[in-house]
């Protein structure tokens, strides 16, 4: 899905390295460059090779991406950073699995701070869009092609084992016309009838690197204005709502089908830009709800982005499956049910 | 009026190197401006300068420049080669950058014979950083990270890459050359045209190892630095071509 | 409507394509789908499955806890999933491979000879076809036209025996498990 999608969207450069569970991906873009005459794809020897690899084809104007697993996510830090720093579009596929260290090849979460923390060193930050299924999948690959060109930085979708293995059908947009996508006026192609270019990361002097480190700052701000989306389900009404990204929030929405037939008020808050973080949204709910229940499969990641944006206002509830576990509707049903007659009982006592 | 018989190649910058005396970049910054010029293809070429002393190649060196992470200037130039194939795409390394850190991503692209130029400099130490043992340091040599000299048994021998990339069946042209005089700097220059001419014709990977004095980290004068090269830096590297698939390449 | 369906055996006994095959069909017959095959090490060598949900809705989940049929091809998976089935559900199990047969009485068992029924067909490729023709007559989750349908998706470009073969499979399991024997 995401391979197709990507080249619809005009990816004409594909670096990577075998990790599963995301080896199908690799497999679907060695296919789909073959064919393309503008088309590159190279099996790198390392997760190293294959960001720095993309950095030179984003150089060279093209819309470039690769994909990897989460220990394959971390050997790539560097080069997200350099992209971060140089400007440079790019779009980089996280399958997350199980973790830390070599960890599992089940669906986890895990990644969420590497992701939406920059991960890489330096003061910067990603771009970070989780979809929740498999349409989903390929329309925000598409969207993170343009927002990578668009605000010149790399795009992390971060997806798990479940996204990665899952088929769902899935209405593809119509391809991008390459020749109408904007120029690149900053891009390396030879100094010819121009003055010469140069993409750098290294400043010296510090009030240069100052100057640099607010110009991002500026623009991520911008970002964060711009694209920060959130979906939700059946919260106009809720006493309860449950915050969920992914496969998570799929889950999620099963539990709460479950429970409104049982006549609970509860609604779920899904974040599809990660970083951003939604909070102005969050912050809005909180004038009518009580209780959040966060669900992650983890320790609880996101949950300190919901606290933050929440200001204290609420309260804020975990429920965690860190490990490749993925819960049922069920479990989460039976969580929400417990917590929302809490709700109801201190509401009574009051 | 008086015949101009030397003036600045066009593609070098109005800019004053910040190399030590005795330093063999700036000489090699020349000869590869000159290039660019003698074979026209500064117009269409992009350099990957490397971190290390000549991480600010771009200052001197008036093409396209996309500066690279450390060791990782031949998978750059590989993601930048294969997106624009008829430009010229050459990196511009240092024995710590190509020969220890990126190892892998050079022995790599050399293996996949990507039609790239790698201009490798060995002087021994890594520079920038202040004199440290490089990958290239001597047996007995002195840095700052090898008290008493480089000691086989504790910290390894020289590494000759170049030997090790003529292995790789994908790359095509490789020399080993020296600036420490005005015949080896004819040579050099020589070596990189051809390397370029490699890279024009198509035929895929090529290399030009430049030995080159390091007078400040080496803690000799640059007459000292430049005879130490002559006379113990090419009895463990010693100058010749160490691989030509390429033949006659006009 | 919401039905969830589990395909298990051992890798190379054509357990995905099974369920593959399943989430084509339910695709072309409109419906909301999910294919989720196990993956990893289980894959090579040791237990194969996959889980095939199809709805009328958007589905939530695309694991099963409790699903609503299981097609079984060797016995670690009965073991693993009969207590699993929901009450009324269907179990399509290859009866040349796995002597026991499930003691819950609340199911729908169907025993097929699958290896026999192949080998009259002159055969062994066909056993997952002559499986998955009999649990598509049994449940009428979809049909064999939607099957054909998905695999000629599949096989495009290969013979056209090897499309025959598979349609025989396909409806000899059909008739196996529409005669009740």
């Amino acid at each position: 899905m995401i391979g197709e999608a990507a080249v619809r969207a005009g990816c004409r450069f594909y670096a990577g390295y075998p990790i599963t569970p995301q080896n199908e991906l690799t497999e679907y873009m060695a296919n789909a460059m073959a064919p393309l005459e503008d088309g590159t794809f190279v099996q790198a020897e390392s997760e190293l090779a294959a960001i720095n690899m993309v950095i030179g084809a984003s150089m060279a104007g093209a819309r470039a991406m690769t994909s990897s697993s989460s220990p394959g996510i971390s050997l790539k830090q560097e080069g997200i950073s350099y992209l971060a720093a140089q400007e440079l579009p790019a779009v980089i596929i996280n399958t997350m699995r199980g973790g830390p260290g070599l960890g599992n090849i089940a669906p986890s979460q895990g990644d969420y701070f590497q992701a939406t923390r920059g991960g890489g060193h330096g003061d910067y930050r990603t771009i970070v869009l989780a979809p929740a299924s498999g349409q989903e999948l390929a329309n925000l690959t598409m969207t993170a092609f343009d927002y990578a060109d668009n605000y010149r930085t790399p795009v992390m979708i971060l997806g798990d084992g479940m996204m990665g293995q899952m088929m769902e059908p899935v209405t593809f947009p119509d391809p991008v016309d390459l020749q109408k996508l904007s120029p690149k006026p900053w891009k390396l192609d030879g100094a010819d009838g121009r003055p010469s270019r140069v993409i750098l990361s290294l400043l010296l002097d510090t009030a240069k690197e100052e100057e640099h480190n607010w110009k991002l700052a500026r623009k991520y701000e911008t970002i964060a204005r711009e694209i920060a989306r959130a979906d939700t389900y059946m919260t106009q009404d809720a006493h309860l709502v449950v915050i969920a990204y992914g496969t998570a929030a799929r889950i999620a929405k099963g539990a709460i089908k479950r429970v409104r037939e049982i006549g609970l008020k509860v609604g779920l808050f899904r974040p599809v830009t990660l970083w951003p973080f939604p909070q102005r949204a969050i912050l809005e709910l909180s004038r009518f709800v009580k209780d959040f229940l966060v669900f992650e499969m983890s320790t609880g990641q996101m949950l300190e982005d919901v606290k933050l944006s929440l200001e204290g206002r609420s309260r804020v509830h975990f429920y965690g499956r860190p490990g490749g576990i993925i819960s049922t509707p069920d479990e989460i049903a039976k969580v929400i049910n417990s917590l929302y007659h809490r709700q109801r009982l201190e509401l009574e006592e009051e | 009026m008086a015949k101009k018989v030397f003036e600045r190649p066009k593609y070098l910058k109005k800019s004053v190197f910040h190399y030590c005396p005795g330093c063999g970049h700036s000489i090699i910054h020349r000869l590869v401006a000159e290039l660019l010029d003698e074979l026209d293809i500064g117009k269409k070429a992009i350099c990957v300068p490397p971190a290390g002393c000549a991480v600010l190649a771009y200052n001197y060196l008036d093409v396209d420049m996309g500066e690279a992470p450390h060791g990782r200037g031949a998978a750059v130039a590989t993601g930048l080669k294969r997106t624009l194939p008829d430009k010229i795409v050459f990196t511009y390394q240092g024995d710590g950058d190509i020969a220890a850190i990126g190892t892998a991503e050079t022995i790599h692209a050399a293996n996949r014979g990507e039609n790239i130029t790698v201009i490798f400099v060995n002087n021994g130490v890594y520079g920038m950083t202040g004199g440290q043992m490089a990958p290239t340091t001597l047996e007995g040599q002195n840095s700052t990270t090898t008290p008493g000299g480089r000691d086989p048994a504790r910290d390894g021998s020289p590494l000759d890459l170049s030997q090790m990339l003529a292995i790789a069946k994908g790359s095509v042209y490789i020399e080993r050359t020296a600036v420490n005089s005005p015949k080896n700097i004819r040579r050099t220059k020589r070596a990189i045209k051809k390397a370029f001419k490699v890279q024009m014709a198509g035929l895929g990977f090529s290399l030009v190892e430049v030995l080159s004095p390091c007078p400040t980290n080496w803690k000799m004068t640059p007459v000292d630095a430049a005879k130490w090269v002559e006379e113990h830096v090419t009895k463990i590297f010693p100058l010749k071509v160490i691989k030509d698939k390429a033949g006659k390449v006009t | 409507m919401t039905k969830k369906t589990i395909f298990s055996g051992f890798g190379g006994q054509g357990v995905l394509m099974m369920g593959y095959l399943l989430a084509l069909a339910a695709m072309k017959d409109g419906k909301e789908v999910t294919y989720l095959p196990a993956y990893g090490a289980e894959v090579r060598g040791g237990t194969a499955n996959c889980t095939v949900v199809v709805s009328d809705e958007e589905i939530f989940s695309p694991v099963a806890s409790s699903p609503d049929y299981a097609v079984i091809m060797n016995n670690p998976s009965l073991l693993k999933y009969e207590g699993m089935i929901r009450e009324g559900g269907v179990i399509v199990l290859n009866s040349n491979l796995i002597e026991r047969t499930p003691s819950r009485n609340d199911l729908d068992i169907v025993l097929v000879p699958a290896n026999d029924i192949a080998r009259e067909l002159g055969s062994d490729r066909t056993i997952n076809m002559i499986m998955l023709g009999a649990f598509v007559a049994k449940t009428g989750i979809t049909s064999l036209e939607s099957i054909m349908e998905g695999l000629s998706e599949i096989v495009k470009g290969k013979k056209p025996g090897v499309m025959k073969l598979n349609r025989k499979g396909l409806d000899r399991g059909r008739e196996f498990a529409l005669r009740g024997a």
